[in-house]
């Protein structure tokens, strides 16, 4: 089912990425909406890829906004675990600078010609990328009043 | 001949500094940043996209190092010396906990950095710990202003994975708790704007027409704010009966009082030179940070999903799109006060057109039964169990969708892998993006004028740092 808010999903590898954005820019994608990623670490037989593409454990996303052609297209590119680094948009969308900085912050991926690429959210001396599917979710134990205590 | 007692203050000093430092999320000294991150910090956007042109390959060359050494130096006129200052985390006019680093050249600003942060409580990651019918309780506490927004915009993901089709009026409701929403969060920004630039009265009167809209909210999905009232499959109750008589009641109370403030700040000499002028941010600039909703429109680009990517029934509705031509403060706020009254207008709209029928969709694997039906039957009250504790499961996929929330475009980019919990919930926030205007929009202005400028980004740390 077609739905409102489908958009064309590109695959490009890391070595095409830049190309591809340029040249959908010059289709008159001119804003970047969202970047982010996703982490497959645990379903790693993920849905839609396309024969050319090989599944890595990262997956960078980045969803382009066309206001001439009302449109939308998403670029989903796979970045391996070992070298989780991918070029930077800053040059052509500077509005990526907080979205890459989130991204390295929660997962962990290095973008190269970033200019300042520290943790955004995260306070500064944090150690893990906390949105990492082996980085595990905090719990705090509650004592409860009542209950019996560790003897 | 120093004094014990200076000596530890000094090193009390020296210890807080060190506790609470941001390290390199900071804004350092000149000579220690780099001059794409200088370009990025005093806002020179069109330098950085227009640099594609030039660079990279070309680096090391003489007319580059020239130019850097112009870029580098601080402007002529006044102090050859800068200073980097704090505004927050608890500067009450940040709207929360928004700190910035300013470096002041006088009382000129030279660069700014906002460091955010402080209110990271990790909302994506527990988003993926819940199930689906739990999961819009957490995403509703993300724009606190705005939370039947962020519902709205979660909910729509998971139907748009699901491929349900929600029944007429469950749309129309959503159209109408989204269009008061607008209003109450429009209304509130104009109480706390006011309250920036020295209007108290503004900030009362925001506050009482909000807490009608509010009251409204109370009494149909119980809570004032948080709601978890747009739920995926539909909303959680009806609207109360006579609500007609409430919303013909909010409209007349906010289109009244909209005049009373128009006369109190629109033509007000004292507002307009604190706002005509100031913040100024053009069109390419916008669309290159990536700023939406009311800031993008100032700037003149009649941009606004509601009308380019109608979601729900927009399409149906009559409104207007509010631009400015500036694209400075006194824009920004123009824009927004007259969204309120095109709210109103859709609002008013709604109330005619409501259609009868269900508030949510009659699929049994995504609706629990009604309450009456659990009395009765065995299998309802299974099905009700099964939906509230293990939730129900959505095909594997991935979407992004996004709406028009009264601070821009909030985004859902949701993927399942077929469980009961989404596998990747990302919300791409607006003010969180629209935040990156700040350096441009305070570039070469005073210090004093970064009150007026924070304020009509309209920013919620909440959403922000999710």
């Amino acid at each position: 089912m077609a739905s409102r808010f489908s958009a064309k999903v590109h695959f490009p590898d890391r070595a095409g990425y830049l190309a591809l954005v340029d040249r959908l820019r010059g289709e008159g994608y001119q804003m970047c909406a969202d970047l982010t990623a996703v982490d497959y670490l645990r379903y790693p037989g993920r849905r839609a890829l396309p024969a050319g593409a090989s599944p890595e454990r990262f997956e960078v996303v980045t969803n382009l906004l066309s206001l001439e052609h009302h449109g939308r297209a998403r670029i989903r590119v796979q970045v391996p675990e070992e070298d989780p680094e991918i070029a930077s948009l800053f040059h052509r969308f500077p509005g990526v600078e907080a979205m890459e900085r989130e991204v390295y912050d929660l997962f962990g991926i290095v973008f190269t010609g970033h200019p300042d690429l520290t943790r955004i959210l995260m306070p500064e001396g944090w150690e893990g990328h906390p949105l990492r599917k082996d980085y595990a979710v905090g719990r705090v134990p509650v004592q409860f009043k009542e209950a019996p205590g560790p003897r | 001949m120093s004094d014990p007692q200076d000596n530890e203050l000094a090193e009390i000093t020296a210890q807080i500094a060190s506790d609470t430092s941001e390290g390199s999320q900071e804004m350092a000294q000149r000579e220690e940043t780099s001059l794409l991150a200088l370009r990025w910090e005093s806002g020179a956007i069109e330098e950085i996209t227009g640099a594609t042109l030039r660079i990279p390959e070309d680096e090391g060359s003489g007319d580059l190092a020239r130019d850097e050494e112009s870029e580098r130096s601080l402007p002529e006129a006044g102090d050859q010396q800068t200073m980097i200052i704090n505004m927050g985390p608890q500067h009450p006019s940040t709207h929360g906990v928004l700190r910035l680093m300013l470096e002041l050249q006088g009382e000129t600003v030279l660069r700014t950095k906002p460091v955010i942060g402080y209110l990271h409580t990790g909302m994506e990651k527990t988003g993926e710990e819940l199930t689906y019918v739990q999961g819009a309780t957490n995403v509703t506490r993300m724009d606190y202003l705005s939370p039947l927004n962020n519902e709205l915009v979660y909910a729509l993901a998971v139907e748009d994975l699901l491929g349900v089709e929600l029944p007429p009026r469950a749309v129309w409701i959503r159209m109408l708790m989204s269009e008061l929403n607008r209003m109450s969060s429009h209304l509130m920004w104009l109480a706390t704007n006011g309250m920036d630039l020295g209007s108290t009265s503004m900030m009362i009167y925001g506050f009482r027409e909000r807490e009608v809209i509010l009251a409204f909210f109370e009494k149909t999905t119980g809570l004032r704010m948080n709601h978890n009232y747009i739920r995926p499959g539909g909303v959680a109750a009806d609207l109360p009966d006579g609500w007609e008589d409430d919303v013909d009641l909010i409209c007349e109370v906010v289109e009244t009082s909209m005049d009373e403030y128009d006369q109190l700040l629109t033509g007000q000499p004292i507002f307009r030179e604190r706002t005509e002028g100031v913040g100024v941010l053009s069109p390419e600039a916008a669309l290159a940070l990536s700023a939406t909703g009311p800031i993008l429109r100032s700037t003149g680009i009649p941009w606004d999903l509601r009308r380019a990517m109608p979601y729900l029934a927009y399409d149906e509705v009559d409104f207007d799109v509010i631009v400015g031509t500036f694209g400075d403060t006194f824009d920004r706020y123009a824009v927004r006060f007259n969204e309120i009254k095109e709210s109103i207008r859709i609002v008013r709209q709604i109330l005619e057109k409501m259609p009868a029928g269900d508030y949510r969709v009659q699929d049994k694997k995504v609706t629990p039964p009604p309450r009456a039906r659990i009395d009765e039957s065995m299998e309802a009250l299974i099905h009700h169990f099964k939906i509230s504790t293990e939730g129900f499961s959505v095909p594997e996929g991935e979407t992004y969708v996004a709406i028009e929330s009264p601070r821009g475009e909030i985004g859902c980019y949701m993927v399942s892998d077929g469980s009961n919990k989404p596998y990747r919930m990302h919300i791409r926030g607006p003010s969180f993006v629209n935040l990156q205007c700040l350096p441009t929009l305070l570039r070469g202005g005073l210090v004093a004028d970064a009150v007026a400028v924070i304020s009509s980004i309209d920013p919620v740390m909440g959403e922000a740092d999710r």
